[in-house]
Order: structure tokens, then sequence, then C-alpha cells
């Protein structure tokens, strides 16, 4: 990994093709985005270092979802939340491997990359997901 | 409450809400705009409107993009500037606020405000598509998150901060379904229970669907002046004295609480500032009620409670016509109808009727001062405008 891969959404999927959680920092004025953005919206800067973001976090809030659009239809009705990861990062995503009825506000989760391996152009990117550690 | 009028309102009009079968989304803007034009016979539209700005969420459910000109053409106002504003549900309040900016920049003295959706002929997977197109494209829809399930990821939180139940959430669709009784251009006329509210099947949970608003086809217009003006085309005005406009992000995830909205909080101070008002002076208010929990953080972020206090605001029923602050007389999204691009505006017009004394079975006694809150996606865009009537 260099720092030459621009900060981009696009990128931030090629990572997690490849098992691994990064976002950007910003070499100027510290803030750590995620996902990474080419233009620092606290302090306007373009330099960005690469940062790897732990995988485990916590479960801000939830929902199951019963009525889909027409892609998600086979899954319904299927979990979604958003996960607080450290340096105060979070990221939304299905959760799986858990009954709907056993998730809970503050539980622990980590993230699962099994099914990205079958990354398309784009914007079909790799989907990432969260389970119980 | 002393604030100065920046733009007065001197006609509305709202075409029927509720399944439309046959009528193309101009179509029914012309509707809209014919009630209009008729309730203000003094105003020559073709020699008096000088712009117009008509909201619209999306090209998907028609297939029919450029509907700024597409609605000038079909309300015989071509020649002028006519430009859509797209702020996904909270299109026709950005309409309605570059209407304010084009009246107050003097470039357009006369401005038709408006917005109209076509969502009815489209399945219900199709609009569930559609209106996550409002959302984080990346990190959002293609997780699988759908506009309920934004909503009901703030419900889930709002819930487990604040104790909110579902049974108060419910209490926001029996009282707009009730408003909507009294409104014959509501899509929904009907009564419901808390029973049935409650038992109805699950959206995204905690969300049931009587906790979502409608797919709906509609169209709402305003006419507004610069206040100098406003005589010159009716005796019985309604005067803008506050608006606000703000922005977050796109991303639910990224903000900084999920149970507030950053941007109606600072549209709404915003507002208030520009009206020298404060919450306690509004008699009446419409809000962006997409699902019930939205109506609850609308009360907290517009300071109609302190924070938190959203759900029990609903249960004492002081929201409810008759009562202390009637919220969502027109039925609200919930049981009028919500056809995106014209919700905005269809609260300006409810504001209209409320304020000049014509909203007949569900007037508001002496309605003097009014609010509207509009919003849009999972709260990126708000804007909340503040009006008076003409005798206040």
């Amino acid at each position: 990994m260099t720092d030459q891969e621009p900060f981009t959404i696009e990128q931030f999927y090629k990572f997690i093709a490849q098992g691994k959680l990064m976002a950007g920092k910003c070499q100027k004025c510290g803030k750590i985005h995620l996902p990474p953005r080419p233009l620092c919206d606290k302090c306007y800067s373009q330099e960005f270092t690469w940062v790897t973001v732990h995988n485990k976090g916590k479960l801000v809030t939830y929902t199951v979802i019963h009525v889909a659009p027409q892609q998600f239809q086979d899954k319904a009705p299927y979990a979604v939340g958003i996960v607080q990861l450290e340096n105060g990062a979070k990221l939304p995503g299905m959760i799986t491997a858990i009954p709907q009825e056993q998730l809970s506000i503050g539980m622990d989760l980590t993230i699962d990359f099994t099914e990205c391996d079958n990354a398309q152009p784009w914007p079909q990117w790799p989907r990432y997901c969260f389970k119980p550690l | 409450m002393s604030g100065k009028p920046l733009v007065s309102i001197v006609s509305a009009g709202l075409s029927k809400f509720g399944k439309n079968e046959g009528l193309y989304g101009r179509e029914l803007f012309a509707e809209a705009v014919k009630e209009a034009f008729d309730r203000c016979p003094r105003l020559e539209p073709k020699r008096d409107i000088k712009a117009m700005f008509v909201g619209h969420m999306g090209e998907s459910y028609e297939h029919q993009g450029h509907m700024g000109a597409a609605t000038a053409d079909w309300t015989g106002l071509l020649n002028i500037p006519a430009t859509r504003t797209e702020a996904a549900c909270a299109s026709s309040g950005a309409a309605l606020r570059s209407g304010i900016y084009a009246v107050l920049s003097g470039l357009a003295d006369v401005v038709l405000v408006g917005g109209v959706e076509k969502m009815t002929h489209r399945s219900t997977a199709e609009v569930t598509e559609y209106l996550a197109m409002a959302s984080d494209y990346p990190f959002e829809q293609w997780h699988g998150i759908t506009f309920p399930g934004l909503y009901a990821l703030m419900a889930t939180a709002h819930m487990h901060e604040y104790g909110t139940t579902e049974a108060q959430m419910a209490q926001v669709a029996v009282k707009n379904h009730h408003h909507g009784t009294l409104n014959p251009k509501a899509h929904m006329q009907k009564e419901i229970t808390l029973e049935k509210a409650l038992a109805s099947r699950p959206v995204a949970t905690p969300l049931k669907m009587f906790d979502c608003s409608l797919i709906t086809d509609g169209a709402s217009c305003i006419v507004l002046t610069k206040p100098e003006l406003a005589s010159k085309f009716t005796d019985q005005p309604v005067h803008i004295v506050g608006t606000g406009q703000a922005s977050d992000t796109i991303g639910l995830y990224e903000r900084e609480t999920l149970t507030s909205l950053k941007a109606a909080k600072t549209a709404a101070k915003t507002a208030y500032k520009m009206a020298q008002a404060k919450p306690e002076d509004m008699d009446v208010a419409e809000v962006h009620d997409c699902f019930t929990i939205a109506e609850l953080i609308a009360y907290e972020d517009l300071g109609f409670c302190k924070a938190g206090e959203g759900g029990k605001l609903a249960e004492s029923g002081e929201t409810c016509l008759g009562a202390r602050l009637p919220v969502n007389t027109s039925g609200g999204l919930k049981a009028k109808g919500h056809p995106v691009g014209a919700t905005g505006t269809a609260q300006a017009y409810e504001m209209y009727l409320q304020l000049t004394g014509q909203a007949e079975q569900r007037q508001v006694k002496n309605a003097q001062v009014g609010l509207t809150h509009n919003v849009g996606g999972s709260g990126a865009t708000a804007t909340v405008h503040i009006y008076r009537s003409n005798q206040q």
C-alpha cells in the first residue's frame, strides 16, 4: 500500500475487497475521513495518509427492513445498522449471523469481508457486513 | 412577534391529493395553478408572473426531467424563467426559498412557486428504490437501507435514548388521520385507531405501515410578491416573515446525533430570528411527518417541546385541532399524502388557508401566526418558514 492511491470511495471499496477497512487522515488538520474524501471538509487540504481502522465497533442503532427495493427483496427481512468504530468513525451496513430479535444498541460487532471478493466495476462495490464477535 | 414581511402570498392552489390515475404530473400542476389563478382575479398571470420555481424530486417516476419548463408549458407561462428545484422531499420548500430570493433580489416582483410528483402508478418496490435516491448511494442505498429504514434507525435511537414508545409514534398517525377526515383534498379521509396503527405490518422496525406517509400524486403552488404590491392583488395576503434553510451530511451515519435533525434546528433558528418570533408564538404548524417519528423529532427541533419529549407531546393531545398548538391540520404527509416534490408548498397552501380563515372544518380559531417545516432526505436539507396573517 502506498499513499499514492486516490482518496476516493472507489479506493475505499478496493481495500474492502482486500479485507481492509481504511480511512483517510488529513495531514494538515488530522481529521479522520471514513469514507475517505479527496478534499478535507474541515481545512480544505488535499493531503492525506491512509490509516487502518480496527474491524471492531459498537452498534449505535438498527432496524429490520421488511419492505425492500427489488434488488434486496430476496434478503428481506434483513437487519441494517450504524456501527461506531474507533476515532468517532461510523459506518452503516447489514448485520448478519445473529437472530434479529437479539440485536441491541451497544452490542459489539465486527466487520465481515467474506462476501467481498466479488468486486465488480463501479458502482458495484463489494458488500461488507457486520456480525457479532 | 414583530418581524417585517419579507414577501407576501397573494394566492395558493392545490390539486386533489391521492391516486390520480391517468394524469401526468404537469396536468396535476395545472389543476393547482388554476385554483390559484381563480382565487386571485386581480392577478393577470401572463402579465404579472415574472418567474417560477417548481419542486420535483425524481425523473424516475414519470421518466420526465426538466419539470420547470414542462409545468410552465402546461400552465401558459412560457417566456419567463421557469426552473425546477430539487432537494428530495424538500424540493418545493427549496422552491419557496428560491422564490423569496427572486422577489427580494428585485429581479422578479411576482413569482409562482410550487411542486409536483406523480407516484402511484409505480409499484411499492419501485417507489422504495426511487425515494432512497435521496440518501447516500455508496454507503446507504448500496447496503439495502431504504428511506423508511433511515427514519427507523432514528426511531430506534430515539426510543433507546428517551424511552419514546411505538404507541406515542402511532398517536401521530391517529391524529393526522383524524385531521385528514376534515380535508376534502386529503388522500386518506378515514379515521384510524391506535390499535389498528400498532397492529399494522412492519415496514422497517419499529416503523409499521401506519407510521409511514402515503405514496401520493399531487401538486401545489403559491403566488408570492413584494409586500408593498400585495394589496394590488388581494385584500387578504399572508406574509412570510421568516425563512431558514440548512444542509447536513448526505449520509445519516455521519451525523453527530440520530435523535435530532441539525439542519432543521438551524433552519428554525434562522427563521425564528428573522421573524423575531418564538415557538410559543405559533398558532398552527405544518411539519414534515414523512414518518411518525419525524413529527416527534420536529416538535423537538422546532422548540415546541424539549429534546426527548416529542412522544409525550403527541400523547398529550396538545397538537390536535382544537388544542394548544394544532400540528398538521391538513392531515400532514401521513393522511393528506406525500407527493414528495409538492409537499413544501402544500404546507404553505395550508398555512395560507389557515391564516386567511379559509380552512373550513379544520380552521384553527383565530390563527394569526404559523410555521412550516419541510425536510429533504433523512435531514440533509431542511427549510422552515414563518407566516403571519394580514391582521396581526
